[in-house]
């Protein structure tokens, strides 16, 4: 079976994040850039299923030269191979573009038994990408994960969100996404990064994932900022120490903000 | 005027205070038009408050599957719609399921996509707040029907009684070759308490909190106020309150009237999920507390002995009055 992990490459979030003045894109070159912490779980996910199941898995990024490192991150613990999805008329892409851009990506690898993402980026959050990838390849979507099993072609799994939980059942080939408790994600041994830098990495371009398509005609994005502003901190109202009366005091400030 | 497709968020019996929500946006830019998705007979008890919030139409997409599938029946009837009547816009709770609903729709329809919107304008001009709160951003739909995916809590319902028309949608039953099957469901086990994105009072516990038994000071207080539960991912991580709860970067995202942070030192992936509550109360025992600086009332102390007295005082005073 082949596996397709998707990652990203996001800035550190302990960092602060700004957008650039100039066109409200993410500011990258001021940022530490990290691999998203859900998609080393995602390729957890992989690599458990390559050494139980027996699979190749193939890491797959979208992003500039520096998501190549993110790729080697994943080769270090254990993948197979990566795709750099690297062109610079992405900048800028949507959740629409970056799904297609993706789901051509996974096309190119075949026969596909499993695509494993994280179920949110911890910069854009849109929560959307896999879903959308799993639309255009036309995959069941077993998404917010948390709990996976793969047997006998099919793909059960525990499915959580913020109305409860619910057990998915599909065939394969599939979508999977997954959530920070899914696993603890291995660390790559000083031996997986030294293999890592030897493993193929290919480059591919807009133009080798869309052969046909009338460059000109291509939308990165169908959606435009009008205006960015940065949101004002917010700062410190009233402040008591507890003195056996805060509980009263609190009670008080409710109901003069109307909120009891 | 033109129509806006609204999806219902519903459980089967009720509709849920989110769609209100969204019809009171849609009204905003155009007709209101309700797609239901649901087993038989659902458009028969949810119709009536559908009108009543200002639905002009009520499109049903009934079927015995319906429930049975994750999120393709949904995008189905949205796609199914939107094809037929070139909606201004279609509106989608930003849940997680709706997010993936409104992701899927927009691949579909090649459509932009806005998610996490908590303001739009009659011009189609939509407001999203952006990293955790940091900035604040406001787009506009260029290409396709713009797929909007609104954060709960971000508009007042309205009640606008009108006449709905009902009409049915045959749509093709689901392949399972390219759908999940949903099956079991295990509702949130928060049981009256309202869902997490949704509620208008958050109370939230964190490590401070010391354990899962001690929980129950949180869940208390929750539910004199009508609130939900949250807990931060050290409180999570540590077992005390499992992770369907758990507020911050890599959590839910909620932004409710009242957000009450119960021994949670506010650190930055956690305030990217609640820093746009409306009034932030803190209690904590460190004054250091990175969390006392941005809450509207804070107070330097001990949660099991403010949080206790304080849902006494909500209850006494609701009995009150
Ligand atoms: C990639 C990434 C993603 C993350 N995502 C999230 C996320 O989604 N959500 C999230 O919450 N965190 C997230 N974190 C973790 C975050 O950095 C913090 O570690 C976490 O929020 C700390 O939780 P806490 O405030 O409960 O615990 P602590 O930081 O340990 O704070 C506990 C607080 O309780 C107070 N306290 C102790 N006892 C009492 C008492 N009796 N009464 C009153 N106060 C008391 C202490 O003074 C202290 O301030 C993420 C981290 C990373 C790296
Ligand atoms: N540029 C990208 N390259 C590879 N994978 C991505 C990219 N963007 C999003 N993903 C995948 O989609 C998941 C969710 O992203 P999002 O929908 O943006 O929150 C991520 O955890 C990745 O697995």
């Amino acid at each position: 079976m082949n596996i397709v992990v998707l990652v990203k490459q996001v800035p550190d979030t302990a960092a602060e994040r700004t957008l650039s003045g100039t066109d409200h894109t993410l500011d990258r070159e001021g940022a530490d850039l990290v691999l998203d912490e859900i998609n080393e779980r995602a390729a957890e996910e992989a690599l458990t299923l390559k050494e139980t199941a027996g699979a190749e898995v193939t890491v797959v990024s979208m992003g500039p030269d520096s998501a190549l490192d993110a790729i080697r991150t994943v080769l270090a613990m254990g993948a197979d191979r990566g795709i750099h999805v690297r062109d610079d008329r992405l900048r800028g892409a949507d959740v629409v573009t970056t799904a297609k851009v993706l789901a051509a990506a996974v096309r190119t690898v075949g026969d596909v038994g499993l695509v494993l993402a994280g179920n949110a980026t911890t910069d854009g959050q849109a929560s959307a990408v896999p879903a959308a990838v799993a639309d255009l390849l036309g995959l069941p979507q077993l998404t917010q994960v948390r709990e996976l099993r793969v047997t006998a072609g099919r793909v059960r799994a525990e499915r959580e969100t913020e109305h409860g939980e619910a057990t998915l059942d599909a065939p394969l080939p599939a979508l999977v996404s997954v959530t920070e408790k899914i696993n603890e994600p291995r660390y790559p041994s000083f031996k997986g990064i030294m293999a890592a830098r030897k493993k193929p990495v290919e480059t591919v371009g807009l133009d080798d994932l869309f052969p046909d398509a009338d460059a000109v005609g291509f939308l990165v994005t169908r959606t435009r900022v009008v205006e960015a502003v940065p949101r004002p901190a917010r700062t410190a109202g009233v402040r008591v120490t507890d003195d056996g009366s805060a509980d009263r005091q609190v009670a008080d400030y409710l109901i003069a903000r109307k909120l009891l | 005027m033109p129509e806006v497709l609204v999806l219902v968020d519903h459980d089967g019996e009720r509709v849920h205070h989110t769609t209100y929500e969204l019809l009171a946006a849609a009204r905003r830019l155009g007709d209101p038009a309700a797609v239901v998705v649901g087993t038989p007979g659902i458009t028969g008890r949810l119709g009536e408050s559908l009108a009543r919030h200002g639905a002009r139409s009520v499109q049903a997409a009934e079927s015995a599957e319906a429930d049975e599938f994750l999120a393709t029946p949904a995008v189905d009837a949205l796609e199914h719609v939107t094809r037929e009547v070139s909606p201004v816009a279609v509106l989608v709770s930003a849940t997680t399921d709706g997010k993936e609903v409104a992701g899927r729709l927009a691949a579909r329809l090649d459509a932009g996509l806005l998610t996490d919107v908590v303001d739009v304008d009659p011009s189609g001009v939509a407001t999203q707040v952006v990293f955790g709160g940091s900035y604040i951003v406001r787009s506009l739909v260029t290409h396709g029907p713009p797929v909007i995916a609104l954060r709960p809590g971000s508009f007042e319902p309205e009640e606008c009684p009108v006449e709905a028309r009902q009409r049915g949608l045959a749509l093709p039953p689901v392949d399972p070759a390219r759908s999940a099957r949903v099956t079991a469901r295990r509702t949130a086990l928060g049981g009256d308490r309202p869902g997490l994105t949704e509620a208008a009072v958050v109370v939230s516990g964190g490590r401070g909190v010391g354990g899962a038994d001690g929980f129950k000071v949180v869940e208390e207080l929750a539910d004199a106020l009508g609130g939900a539960v949250g807990a931060s991912r050290a409180a999570v991580d540590a077992g005390y309150y499992p992770h369907q709860y758990q507020v911050g970067q890599t959590g839910k995202s909620v932004s409710p009237q009242l957000y009450i942070a119960l021994g949670i030192s506010g650190a930055i992936q956690h305030l990217a999920g609640m820093q746009t509550s409306k009034t932030i109360v803190a209690v904590n025992k460190d004054p250091e507390a990175p969390i006392l600086d941005l809450a509207d009332f804070g107070v330097v102390g001990d949660l099991f002995t403010v949080a206790p007295g304080l849902t006494r005082e909500v209850t006494a005073r609701r009995a009150g009055s």
